[in-house]
This record gives structure tokens, C-alpha cells and sequence, in this order.
């Protein structure tokens, strides 16, 4: 037992102080409460340090371009998004030659290019008049893009709920006029 | 005066061992939590809204940093990075005794030519994870034993354990151009792993 045995030997017989008894307990309940408090705190802390993890699924590289099939795909449902450097963005809907939208620059975030998507995104199905051809954004990072960049794009596309996208690294010189900074 | 002194009794219950268990337990989380694995490279990893958690076990972490060659690489589950190194050996025709594989199996991630290795298991913890120890796995065209160290950890794994697959992760500094990211994302691509994870922080709410 852990009982601070404060002062009992003041001329007194030994053993007989029972007046002093109340004081030698010292009242734990306070340090108790605050240990588990602790325990609680580092049980959560240390369960939700762990890094998140994005999965992301490409397409089966083949090799064999003969069996490449080429899916033509409906331009209306396209929605080009090229990341350049300085973390810019210009996005166009349709094709590029003739664009039913854009190109336009955009910003990351909330503000910027969520509103465009989200507006595609409800927009193609009406469109295109069948609920599961839904909108396809094909995303072009370019040289000078940075790997925050890409994150954030993917992430977007879960944040709007994006179905079909894709990760396309041939860029033409028109797409990439696009982003550069002009002279 | 009797009943008086038997309620005083009662009142008060001694705490003593529940003070103890409480700081034992309070004393485990605090060492555990700030006993963080030491990694050789610290990147800084881009945010997302994702709540998926990384898996810890039979995983394959490939990490970028922000320098010219800094490609580290790191494989969870003791059993198979023994085998994998076992299988590098052979396959670089390069020896570890067994002393090297207990202290590889028990090792943090590594970015050293395989040369190198056993130089590095030499070092000591804290010396391993001094800035500029390692310098990178090379993964070029003429040398790529990123792709062998891969290879490898799922030889291993398929050996240890038939019907788990291995699970691979990309850990990129966020500041990376995508050139080079591409680059390892190609590294996993070309033996046909397409599904892996990318290592994210957590962004807060308003984005």
C-alpha cells in the first residue's frame, strides 16, 4: 500500500497515532483520471497516424499495338484537362479544334475546376441521353507538372465522382501551346 | 461511533494498483507512438481527401525523393525480405551471410546499389539514416535493380505465402516534376502491376 507515512515519530508511542491516519493517504483518484485520459489520447494518436493510401488502377500496357483496338468514343463526353507547369491548368471540352468549351484556365481547389466538373458531370448524361455514358475525363500531365499536381486531379475526380478518367501522357504540340507561358 | 467508523472505511478505495496498470499502459502508447520507424529519406507527401488507410504488411514501398536519383526502396514482412535478398544474391552473385539477412530482415527501407549493401548493414541505425549515406537503387536502362528488387519480393512472396499477393505503394515527394514519377510508375507497369497505391497525407476538410 502506498501510504505517505508523513511525521508520526514526534515523541509519541509508536503504532498508536490513529488521529493521524486521514492524512497519510494520499487521494489518487485525480492522477488516475489523468493517466487514462493520456492512455485514451496516445490510443487514438497513434492509430491515425498511418499515411492514407490512394489506389489507382492503369490500363494493361500492350505491347502489341495490332491489337490495339481504337474505341471511338462520343467527343461531347470528353473533358481534356492539361496540367502545366507553375501549377496551371486549361481544360477544354470536346476537341481541341473544335471545342465545345474552353480552352480556359482553371485553378485546383474548390473554386476553380471542381465547378466545371461537377457541372459536366451532370451535364454529358443529359447530353448524351443514356445515365451510364457519363462524362470521361482524360487528364495530360505534362513535363514541367508536378506530382502534387496529378494527385490533386485524381483526387478531384473522386471528389466529383468521376467514373472514367484516365491518365494520357501523349500530348500535342496544340495541347501543349496551351499551357506554355506566353513569350 | 461504531457505524460512524465503518463508513469511513469504506469510503475510501485504494488506487494504488489502478495508478500503476494505468501508467504501465500510459508509458507503452507513449513509446510506441513516438517510436517511429527512422527512414532514410523524408519526403513530403502530397495531400487528399482518400481515407483509405496504407496496408502495413506484405507491401512493397517505392520511394521518390526530391533529388536527381533518390529512388529507396522498402519491403514490410520480415519472413520475405529475407527471401528476397536470398534471391538477390543469387542473383547478383553476391553472398550474405546470414548475419546480414537477420539484420536486413529487421532493417527499414534502403537506397544503395546492391553492392553496397552489405557496407550499409555494417552501419548502425542512426548512421544509416544520415543525410547522404544513400544514394539511391540506380533504375536506368542499363542497370535496373529497382525492377530486380521488385521482381524478386514477389518471387519471394509466392513462395512464402501461394495465395497472398503483394502489395505495392508510391511514395513521391510532392514537389517531384511527373516525368519521374511516371518513370517508376512505368518500372511497375512493365511487369504488369497496374493496380498500386499512391502514399498520401490527409488534407483537411475545406478543400
Amino acid at each position: 500500500m502506498a501510504e505517505l507515512n508523513t511525521g508520526d515519530g514526534g515523541g509519541k508511542d509508536g503504532g498508536k497515532v490513529r488521529s493521524k491516519k486521514q492524512n497519510s493517504k494520499v487521494d489518487l483518484t485525480a492522477m488516475v483520471d489523468l493517466a487514462f485520459l493520456l492512455i485514451t489520447f496516445f490510443m487514438l494518436t497513434t492509430s491515425l497516424s498511418k499515411p492514407q493510401a490512394m489506389n489507382l488502377g492503369l490500363p494493361d500496357k500492350d505491347e502489341d499495338t495490332t491489337k490495339n483496338d481504337i474505341i471511338k468514343v462520343d467527343e461531347r463526353r470528353t473533358l481534356t484537362i492539361v496540367l502545366g507547369e507553375n501549377n496551371q491548368i486549361q481544360w477544354f471540352h470536346g476537341l481541341l479544334a473544335t471545342p465545345i468549351a474552353g480552352p480556359k484556365a482553371a485553378e485546383y481547389g474548390k473554386n476553380g475546376l471542381r465547378k466545371q466538373v461537377l457541372k459536366l458531370v451532370n451535364e454529358v448524361p443529359q447530353l448524351t441521353g443514356d445515365p451510364k455514358k457519363g462524362l470521361i475525363v482524360i487528364i495530360k500531365p505534362t513535363k514541367k507538372s508536378t506530382y502534387r499536381n496529378l494527385v490533386d486531379i485524381l483526387d478531384e475526380m473522386a471528389i466529383s465522382n468521376v467514373e472514367t478518367y484516365a491518365i494520357v501522357n501523349d500530348i500535342t504540340p496544340e495541347e501543349l501551346k496551351l499551357v506554355q507561358p506566353k513569350p | 461511533m461504531a457505524k460512524v467508523k465503518m463508513s469511513k472505511n469504506a469510503a475510501s478505495i485504494d488506487m494504488t494498483a489502478m495508478c500503476d496498470v494505468a501508467f504501465l499502459l500510459l508509458t507503452f502508447f507513449i513509446l510506441t507512438a513516438t517510436a517511429k520507424v527512422p527512414e532514410p529519406i523524408t519526403v513530403d507527401t502530397p495531400s487528399s481527401t482518400n481515407k483509405d488507410k496504407l496496408p502495413t504488411d506484405k507491401l512493397v514501398i517505392v520511394t521518390v525523393g526530391s533529388g536527381e536519383k533518390n529512388v529507396f526502396f522498402d519491403l514490410k514482412g520480415r519472413e520475405i525480405r529475407k527471401r528476397t535478398l536470398e534471391l538477390m544474391g543469387d542473383k547478383y552473385k553476391i553472398a550474405f551471410t546470414e548475419d546480414e539477412k537477420n539484420q536486413f530482415a529487421l532493417m527499414e527501407g534502403f537506397g544503395v546499389p546492391i553492392e553496397g549493401l552489405s557496407q550499409l548493414l555494417k552501419l548502425s541505425s542512426a548512421d544509416r539514416n544520415k543525410e547522404g549515406t544513400q544514394e539511391g537503387i540506380p533504375f536506368d536502362s542499363i542497370n535496373n535493380q529497382l525492377k530486380d528488387w521488385i521482381y524478386t519480393a514477389r518471387q519471394a512472396n509466392i513462395e512464402i505465402n501461394p495465395d497472398e499477393e503483394l502489395k505495392f505503394a508510391l511514395k513521391g515527394d510532392a514537389k517531384l516534376q511527373y516525368p519521374k514519377i511516371k518513370k517508376i510508375m512505368d518500372i511497375y507497369q512493365d511487369q504488369k502491376i497496374n493496380t498500386f497505391d499512391l502514399v498520401t497525407g490527409l488534407r483537411g476538410k475545406d478543400y
